[in-house]
């Protein structure tokens, strides 16, 4: 049983906005019944571009239902521009969040509004942009680089709960994981831990680990390191800022920073605290 | 708001009955059944007459009966015991239709060095028995098909595959978990060498299972520990449980008549009522080989979490195959199998009864599913009217 939240509830059993527009000024289709949800929107937009009035038919599960008349409320009554801005976690949230695995259906009402939108400004129908990773679904790698920008996805079970690719046969998993490693900036993790490391390399990933994913969590509580020297798989840092008068310094230094470290570069490196 | 509760495929309401004979087991008689005094003995004592129920239920012999804790513990034992006893073998047959315990089970030897063959199913869901045969290889360890699939609760021939099987000399498995209680099942009539069973499923509690093991069966044990179980099983018993499955299996033969007939006489009420009252509904199986209690609905055009959450709000409690369902994005497996259309396994319903469903439930749930599906319907950018 899924836990839905009461709005989505609500816009399950009451939807809001059923129905097509016959003379609408927008007309976006995304989905298919082999994909096991679909949704038709349509738009009727006034003279100084503000949506007048917005419908919709939708064939899927209950989140695929809520979020498509969740969509019709928020965007009746705000210009086309406004509404261009909407993303897909902009609906979650409006229904209060979805469960995770059901955020394509967020994706979905998203796609639509943007094709809506194309058709009322006469853009022309856009191909499929991008080469298809996922057959199943058929998903393109910019579908799959955009929700991954947008959602900071990390896994390729997370791509599969917001655009679902990679739900079906799994074989385009090893593309998934490029694309969200070409994005995070984790070049093929695995592969290099696993791997003999000179000096020079360890250096490097130390560096950019620091950068990536140590600075920006220390800075959140107004807190610094600084790489001062590699020596003898030893890391000597200092620690800046509120942390280095910090009397927890050494539990973050031990168990993030070094637990990060190891993770993300080489399990035998150690990280030392150098004299202030 | 009274549920109405037609998921028995799922698991069953604890019979009133079984609930009782338990309580005991929970209080007073907390013995060890290895223990030496009689107090433990007492209950050893009893688990030995739940095993000759459930031993009764199937024809079997009483110490042909292994307890275990689920029937999915008694497939994976099943499988694993015969290809631990014959490593020299490496290939494994099974059906494309199986439940999740023996598929998953299945699909993971397949990556530890195993050939599998997984056996195709018609439009029907009917077994393709022949490719079964042509399948069986010199190096075929098992070969393991249910007895009856829970989704569309279509029977297969286990009774002449046994035989086929076991003329070549290769051991035959079956997971019986749906078919025990619903139709009758006697190792006796049918040769299986193992044959796996569930509690829950037959109105015992969930948390124990039974895996018959025919005399003479190469087997080795999945849990290993004490001499409990003959040997066969390690760890002590779930003695409450056991009590309940002994119980469940007596009232199962008592009832096994009341499920073919009255049981069987609703589910048909219901299907033909659905049919009768919605358009474009289909029924996904073969109405010759199929379990009594269970019907597979599919309604096209709309999703099946959607129609599930819908009839949740009168108290109806059914399952589906759609993708949503299961977390998953395609399908059940068992539809796909059969090839069912996207348009109609999305929209799959399963109704499955037991015999504590009245015919006031169904009448209830034939006249509130028009309008359910009529309003999906009318929302879904597919359906013309």
């Amino acid at each position: 049983m899924w836990e839905y939240t009461e709005k989505v509830k609500d816009h399950f059993l009451n939807p809001r906005n059923v129905g097509v527009i016959e003379d609408a000024d927008g007309v976006g289709e995304v989905g298919s019944l082999a994909c096991g949800d679909a949704l038709k929107l349509t738009l009727k937009v006034d003279g100084d571009k503000r949506i007048r009035d917005a419908k919709f038919q939708t064939f899927g599960c209950a989140s695929a239902i809520a979020s498509s008349s969740a969509l019709t409320e928020m965007i009746k009554g705000i210009t086309i521009d406004e509404a261009g801005k909407i993303t897909n976690n902009d609906i979650a949230q409006y229904l209060g969040g979805l469960p995770k695995e059901k955020m394509h259906c967020s994706v979905m009402g998203r796609d639509a509004l943007e094709k809506a939108i194309a058709n009322y400004r006469g853009e022309p129908e856009k191909r499929v942009d991008g080469e298809i990773v996922c057959e199943c679904f058929g998903v393109t790698d910019l579908e799959i680089q955009r929700a991954v920008k947008e959602n900071s996805l990390k896994t390729i079970e997370d791509v599969t709960d917001y655009v679902k690719a990679g739900g079906g046969c799994e074989s385009c998993h090893d593309k998934i994981q490029e694309i969200i490693e070409s994005i995070n900036g984790t070049p093929f993790k695995e592969k290099i831990r696993h791997s003999e490391l000179t000096n020079i390399q360890k250096i490097r990933l130390i560096e950019e680990t620091l950068e990536r994913e140590i600075k920006p969590e220390l800075k959140k509580d107004g807190g610094d390191i600084e790489f001062i020297d590699f020596a003898d798989n030893t890391i000597f840092v200092k620690l800046r800022g509120t942390c280095s008068t910090c009397s927890a310094s050494q539990v973050t230094l031990k168990h993030y920073v070094e637990t990060k470290i190891k993770e993300q570069v080489s399990p035998e490196l150690v990280v030392e605290e150098v004299e202030q | 708001m009274k549920t109405i509760y037609l998921d028995n495929n799922a698991t069953t309401r604890v019979a009133p009955q079984v609930l009782e004979v338990m309580l005991p087991y929970l209080s007073e008689f907390y013995g060890n059944p290895s223990s030496m005094h009689s107090f433990g003995g007492k209950v050893a004592h009893n688990i030995e007459e739940a095993r000759a129920k459930v031993a009764s239920m199937i024809n079997a012999s009483p110490d042909e009966i292994v307890f275990t804790s689920c029937g999915t513990e008694s497939n994976s034992t099943a499988i694993h015991a015969t290809i631990s006893s014959i490593p020299d073998k490496k290939h494994i047959i099974t059906s494309r239709v199986e439940h999740p315990a023996v598929k998953n089970l299945c699909e993971y030897l397949s990556k530890k060095g195993y050939r599998v063959t997984f056996v195709p199913v018609d439009r029907k869901g009917m077994l393709d028995v022949d490719y079964l045969y042509n399948s069986l290889a010199d190096d075929t360890a098992i070969v393991s098909v249910m007895w009856a699939n829970n989704e569309t609760g279509m029977i297969f021939p286990i009774e002449e595959i046994s035989q086929v099987v076991k003329h070549k000399g290769i051991v035959f498995h079956t997971d019986a978990v749906q078919a025990v209680g619903k139709v009758p099942v006697d190792v006796d009539k049918s040769k299986v060498d193992m044959l796996s069973l569930s509690g829950h499923k037959i109105h015992a509690p969930k948390g124990v299972g039974a895996l018959f093991v025919r005399k003479g069966t190469r087997f080795s044990p999945f849990l290993i520990g004490g001499h409990q179980e003959g040997g066969r099983r390690g760890g002590t018993e779930n003695v409450v449980s056991i009590i309940g499955l002994g119980k469940a299996s007596e009232l199962a033969e008592n009832h096994l008549e009341e499920v073919t007939t009255r049981v069987g006489l609703l589910r048909d009420k219901l299907e033909s009522e659905l049919l009768r009252r919605i358009p474009n509904v289909m029924i996904n199986g073969d109405s010759e080989n199929r379990l009594p209690n269970t019907t597979s609905v599919s309604f096209e055009y709309v999703e099946g979490e959607s129609i599930l959450l819908m009839i949740d709000e009168f108290g109806i409690c059914a399952s589906s195959g759609s993708a949503c369902t299961s977390g998953s994005l395609e399908p059940s497996h068992v539809l796909r199998a059969m090839g069912v259309p996207f348009t109609a396994a999305h929209g799959s319903i399963r109704f499955s009864l037991s015999i504590y469903n009245t015919e006031e439930e169904i009448d209830f749930i034939v006249e509130k599913l028009p309008p359910i599906i009529e309003h999906l319907r009318n929302l879904s950018p597919f359906w013309k009217y």
